[in-house]
């Protein structure tokens, strides 16, 4: 069984951010890049299951669209233990764009498990992974905590509002995974990296695929006004200042 | 020409954000001069139709097909782009929930329509449609404009609220083709706590974090939650140790929730907290630390410690009740 893991790469999650050219564009002078917070969780728990001699995952690939600057990112993913990377050449325009990609290559290039993240942290769209699963007429299964593969039979639970479910399908099929899906991401060994440098990334044509949206503004929140501080003793003014100051209660 | 609100429903029941998803949809609908229809799936019963009439939905489309009965985003979005291409809709909107996030993103697919997620606020401008998005985790907000002539967003939760507008609801019935193969997903167990207020709906959220130093102090975070009707929720380290579930995790890698209020108990307000809870309407923060940098976030702070003030805010907000 093979599976492949889509990667965004996206700035480190403390960044402060900022943009450029009349805030139409998001500027990435000195930001530090890395593998999107669920992806990495995604990839780690991918490991796992190939680890496990209990089923016959055997090959664990990564995929992004995007510019050669993702490399270092991609080459990260080989040193945690993916086996191989591919890159399509193509600037990620919109969330079409990029699963309609990734959808091109899986026809030429089939794989039992996609395994997507439920959301990339830039521009937050939680959209490649069901789009993906349409574009291939795949079974996709969303907010999934666990997957699980037992002699191939698969199974996974996903959380639903106040519980979770287990449920049963077959390959192949997108996942889009969450929190809980592996505990900790892995962090490369020097073993690993060096590995890497020697385990293939290559780097695809893009294929013709419409873009459907495109942003064309930034702006920043506004400022919050200053905190009211108020006395740990005085637990009564907090409630009356929710109640009649914020309205919320 | 017509605008699609899908409106899912919870065991035959829809949920303030349904409403507040039908009094958005019916809004976007009047400022394109054209007609609103409420989509529903499943089996939901006459009157409960009927109530999105308070929001202005006078077309509601029923589709009562026994094979969807369980929500499979697959033939779900199959029975959305169908009614779309019937009614020759320009726009579909669900709510940025669980089920949304799932079906949008196909039926975006499905109609070659560009999509949107979470947007928080009507349109900016219709030509060009823009909407405006939270972008990097909360950091920022985005415009995007969608250039294809169909059109799907996904609306966040308590971005735009409710506008009463009674109606007289016209039922129509729908019976899409849905075949058999688009069932590969087989649900073989299903827990679901009946008694616990369900965060990513709660309008009060008692969440607390390494501050609470065991999990065995957590009696007074619940308590208070109990007063207040509210959900509880905790920092990503509390969840990792597993002092609490994954379930509660809020922020960045957690969940995003727009509560009313969000009181934070010993987290210290990490910027990938933040991030799952600034669109909260009021936070109020406790923690021992005056430099915290959740007070830069918080609109009420108390200064001190959370054993000793838990308990008394508890209590004041009993005595204010009764
Ligand atoms: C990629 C990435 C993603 C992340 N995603 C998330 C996320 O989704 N959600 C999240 O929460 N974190 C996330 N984090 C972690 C985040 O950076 C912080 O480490 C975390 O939020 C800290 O949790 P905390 O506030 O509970 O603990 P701490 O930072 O340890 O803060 C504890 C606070 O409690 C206070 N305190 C201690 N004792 C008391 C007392 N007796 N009474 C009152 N106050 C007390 C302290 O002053 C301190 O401010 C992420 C980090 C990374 C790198």
């Amino acid at each position: 069984m093979k599976i492949l893991v889509c990667i965004s790469n996206v700035p480190d999650t403390t960044t402060k951010v900022k943009f450029k050219e009349g805030d139409s564009l998001f500027d990435d002078s000195g930001v530090q890049w890395i593998i999107n917070p669920w992806d990495e969780l995604a990839l780690t728990r991918a490991l796992e299951l190939k680890e496990d001699a209990g089923n016959s995952v055997n090959e664990i690939c990564v995929i992004h669209v995007g510019g050669a600057g993702a490399d270092a990112t991609l080459r990260k993913a080989l040193a945690i233990g993916a086996d191989k990377a591919v890159r399509i050449d193509a600037c990620p325009a919109d969330a079409y764009h990029v699963a309609g990609q990734i959808a091109e290559f899986l026809k030429e290039n089939p794989f039992d498990i996609v395994f997507s993240g439920i959301e990339s942290s830039d521009y937050n769209g939680s959209s490649v992974g069901a789009m993906i699963a349409e574009f291939m007429d795949y079974p996709g299964i969303s907010s999934v905590t666990a997957v699980n593969l037992d002699d191939d039979d698969i199974q996974l639970s996903r959380a639903i509002p106040g519980g979770k479910q287990v449920l049963k399908t077959e390959t192949p099929f997108v996942a889009v995974v969450q929190k809980g899906i592996a505990n900790e991401p892995r962090i490369p060994s020097m073993r690993g990296i060096m590995m890497a440098r020697k385990k293939p990334l290559e780097v695809k044509a893009a294929a013709e695929m419409d873009v459907l949206t495109k942003s064309v503004k930034f702006e920043l929140p506004a400022e919050k006004g200053a905190c009211k501080m108020i006395e740990s003793e005085s637990a009564e003014q907090l409630v009356d200042l929710l109640k009649n100051e914020a309205k919320v209660l | 020409m017509s605008v699609i609100a899908f409106a899912k429903n919870w065991n035959g029941k829809f949920k303030n954000s349904t409403y507040e998803l039908v009094s958005y949809t019916k809004e976007l609908a009047n400022k394109l001069n054209t007609n609103l229809i409420v989509l529903s799936i499943g089996e939901v019963s006459n009157d409960e139709l009927n109530t999105l009439g308070k929001f202005g939905a006078d077309k509601v489309v029923s589709v009562n097909n026994p094979q969807l009965n369980i929500l499979t985003s697959r033939a779900y979005a199959k029975v959305i782009a169908q009614l779309a291409e019937k009614e020759a809709a320009s726009v579909v909107v669900m709510s940025d929930n669980n089920s949304g996030k799932a079906i949008a993103p196909r039926v975006s697919v499905k109609l070659k329509a560009g999509m949107v997620a979470a947007v928080q606020e009507l349109p900016v401008s219709l030509d060009p449609f823009v909407v405006k998005k939270r972008v990097f985790s909360g950091k920022a907000f985005g415009h995007v404009q969608i250039d294809s002539e169909k059109k799907v967003v996904t609306i966040a939760k308590n971005c735009f609220g409710l506008i009463e507008n009674q109606v007289e609801v016209n039922i129509e019935e729908f019976a899409p083709e849905v075949d058999a193969s688009l069932f590969k997903i087989q649900v073989i167990e299903e827990e679901e706590q009946k008694d616990k207020v369900i965060l990513s709906d709660a309008d009060v959220v008692v969440s607390a974090g390494r501050g609470m130093r065991s999990p065995e102090n957590w009696a007074p975070v619940e308590e208070l939650a109990e007063v207040l009707g509210a959900a509880t929720a905790c920092s990503r380290p509390v969840s990792d140790e597993g002092w609490r579930g994954h379930e509660e995790h809020v922020g960045q890698t957690g969940k995003v929730i727009a509560p009313n209020l969000y009181i934070a108990a010993g987290i210290s307000g990490a910027i990938q907290h933040v991030a799952g809870i600034s669109r909260s309407k009021c936070i109020v923060a406790i923690n021992t630390d005056p430099e915290a940098p959740i007070f830069s976030v918080a609109d009420y702070g108390i200064v001190g410690d959370v054993m000793e003030v838990l308990p008394k805010l508890t209590k004041a907000f009993r005595n204010s009740k009764s």
